[in-house]
């Protein structure tokens, strides 16, 4: 790839990022925090690549680091989010009163 | 046993071919919907399963690159990493949720800078001139890794309370910090410039200071606004990817990488806003620093009520509206249960209760409303700061449980204040207004809460859950 061609989809990656991200409510953050942080885990296949030329003692060391941090990032990063978003995945049980507390805003 | 194996023609896709491009880009759509799900409350579940599915499509795509090999040690880090991340992910406790990001951010950040300093090292071996489409990503990725892994350790030490929360300052340090910077661009600069014999030593020293800088960014910023800190490093991070991306040839790093960093940077502005804080002024305005020692030699002489657990059941029985503020202290004493048998008492008495949430309560932006759906409170009882407040002045009694800077109103009253002009819920509108704190010290900010004195404001110093345990016994007993 052309340097051009990586600068042209880094752009529009960065344009793509701004425009997923619009309003989100506050609840979410950390959730979605949380969530893009595994995803950079993603340069863990940067470890997987460098440790395949890897040829002294401490690249080795360094290359196998690098992938065990990048899984920590991914498997950990995933699983937190999941765990949090799971806790409003619970149904609220049906109360007496649902329906018509529910329009606290009526004065 | 790594000989073996790496004899076995596992590698199939020719690295930058076609297909392992078109898998990169099954990869990529997959977080950029999962990203996307995750903005709404109904998909965000799904949104993340669909990003690991990605992760999981793209990890598999590089195992299969021809040129993978010393598997032996891919299956190492591979095996430890995932272990930690499972056990990690499985034990920590929802209160604890802000730190494990932070930490999982740094080790992200950490795998970037070895990444880059693997590569230079085999530029290094190669004896070739290391073409600077290559070496410039390295070194970026080198500084804003190293950056970002010691940065976040710190933000983790002190949402763990392993180091002081309080701004820590050294003299100098913003001239420190410029030095470090400065110093570091010139180092990359001369490793630039030498690209046919780069420097290792040089490079090393480039990982060093710059982790010295994350050090010292991190360490003056105080505990409050360490949710807009980890987001800012979270993107750092995304950056840094994308920038060893670059280097290595590989899309799916630059997508995901800039994903993150870009849709990082709008998420930390978001947050930054809900607290009406600028990035610029959390990173370099330390918080809380001076005003803290103005009110502090007074504090324990001013005039406050203080209640118990009886009086405060009294107070709370006979009301007709309740309005719950809870804080990080509900979520260090665990007592988002006790408080919810509270309000279970209080309605079966027929008393409107709900929960008036800020949206920085907690330690994170909807920290708190994953804690208290934890503890079952129904969602439509968890109220957001702006459609409460408005409801204060007909609110019989507010009770503030292990809240401070969120309920303060020197934020609105107080130009000098160093919050002023953060949103507010403003329970003292409310008639009565009970706390229940361990004592009247400052909170996560490091500054005193006038509405501890205030006349119609009274405290019940306890453990939140004890207090919550006992207010709601007395109410059964009413």
């Amino acid at each position: 790839m052309s340097v051009m061609t990586e600068v042209t989809i880094f752009v529009l990656a960065a344009f793509v990022g701004f425009e997923v991200i619009s309003k989100v409510p506050t609840t979410l953050h950390t959730p979605l925090m949380s969530q893009t942080n595994a995803i950079h885990g993603i340069v863990m296949l940067g470890g997987l690549i460098v440790v395949g030329y890897a040829n002294d003692p401490l690249e080795y060391v360094i290359g196998t680091i690098a992938i065990a941090f990048g899984a920590i990032n991914i498997v950990g990063g995933f699983m937190v989010t999941d765990r949090m978003l799971g806790m409003f995945s619970k149904k609220p049980k049906p109360k007496a009163a649902a329906d018509s507390g529910d329009g606290a805003g009526g004065k | 046993m790594a000989d073996v194996l790496s004899q076995i023609p596992y590698s199939v896709l020719e690295p930058g071919g076609d297909a392992a491009t078109a898998l990169y880009i099954v990869a990529f759509s997959l977080f950029i919907i999962g990203v996307k799900r995750g903005t709404h409350p109904t998909s965000a579940k799904q949104g993340n399963l669909i990003a690991a599915g990605g992760m999981v499509v793209a990890v598999v795509t590089t195992l299969l690159l021809d040129g993978i090999g010393n598997w032996g040690l891919i299956a190492l880090g591979l095996g430890v990493g995932t272990a930690v991340g499972v056990i990690a992910s499985i034990r920590v406790q929802m209160t604890e949720m802000p730190q494990m990001v932070a930490l999982y951010n740094g080790v992200g950040g950490g795998a970037v800078a070895l990444i880059a300093w693997s590569e230079i090292r085999h530029g290094i071996s190669l004896g070739e001139e290391i073409p600077l489409d290559e070496l410039i990503p390295v070194l970026f990725a080198a500084v804003v890794g190293s950056v970002s892994f010691w940065g976040s350790n710190i933000a983790f030490a002190k949402l763990q309370d392993l180091i002081p929360t309080r701004p820590l300052a050294v003299p100098g340090q913003q001239v420190i910090n410029v030095v470090l910077l400065v110093g570091i661009v010139a180092a990359c600069v001369s490793i630039a410039v030498n690209n046919d014999d780069p420097n290792q030593a040089i490079f090393i020293a480039i990982l060093i200071a710059a982790g010295l800088l994350g050090n010292l960014v991190v360490l003056p910023i105080g505990g409050a606004d360490m949710p807009v800190v980890i987001s800012l490093l979270n993107a750092f991070t995304g950056l840094s990817a994308a920038a060893a991306g670059f280097a290595l040839d590989n899309v799916a790093l630059i997508v995901a990488g800039t994903l993150v960093g870009s849709s990082g940077t709008i998420l930390t502005m978001e947050m930054a806003t809900a607290m009406n804080r600028s990035v610029g002024n959390v990173l370099f305005a330390g918080f809380g620093g001076a005003p803290a020692g103005g009110a502090g030699g007074a504090t324990e002489e001013r005039p406050h009520v203080s209640i118990g657990a009886q009086d405060a059941a009294i107070k709370l029985a006979y009301a007709d509206s309740v309005v719950i503020v809870p804080g990080y202290g509900l979520a260090v004493a665990q007592a988002q249960h006790a408080i919810k048998e509270v309000a279970d008492e209080l309605e079966k008495r027929g008393v409107t209760v709900n929960y008036a949430i800020h949206p920085v309560a907690g330690r994170m932006p909807g920290h708190m409303n994953v804690l208290l759906a934890e503890a079952d409170v129904p969602y439509e009882q968890l109220r957001e700061m702006e459609d409460i407040n408005p409801e204060m002045p007909r609110t019989d009694v507010a009770v503030i449980v292990g809240a401070n800077d969120v309920t303060n109103p020197a934020a609105k009253n107080d130009p000098d204040s160093p919050i002023a002009g953060m949103p507010i819920i403003e329970v003292s509108e409310a008639q009565q207004v009970i706390v229940i704190k361990r004592s009247l010290s400052p909170g996560f900010a490091g500054i005193d809460n006038d509405l501890f004195y205030e006349p119609n404001t009274s405290m019940l110093f306890a453990d939140a859950k004890q207090a919550a345990a006992d207010i709601a016994g007395e109410i059964g007993n009413l």
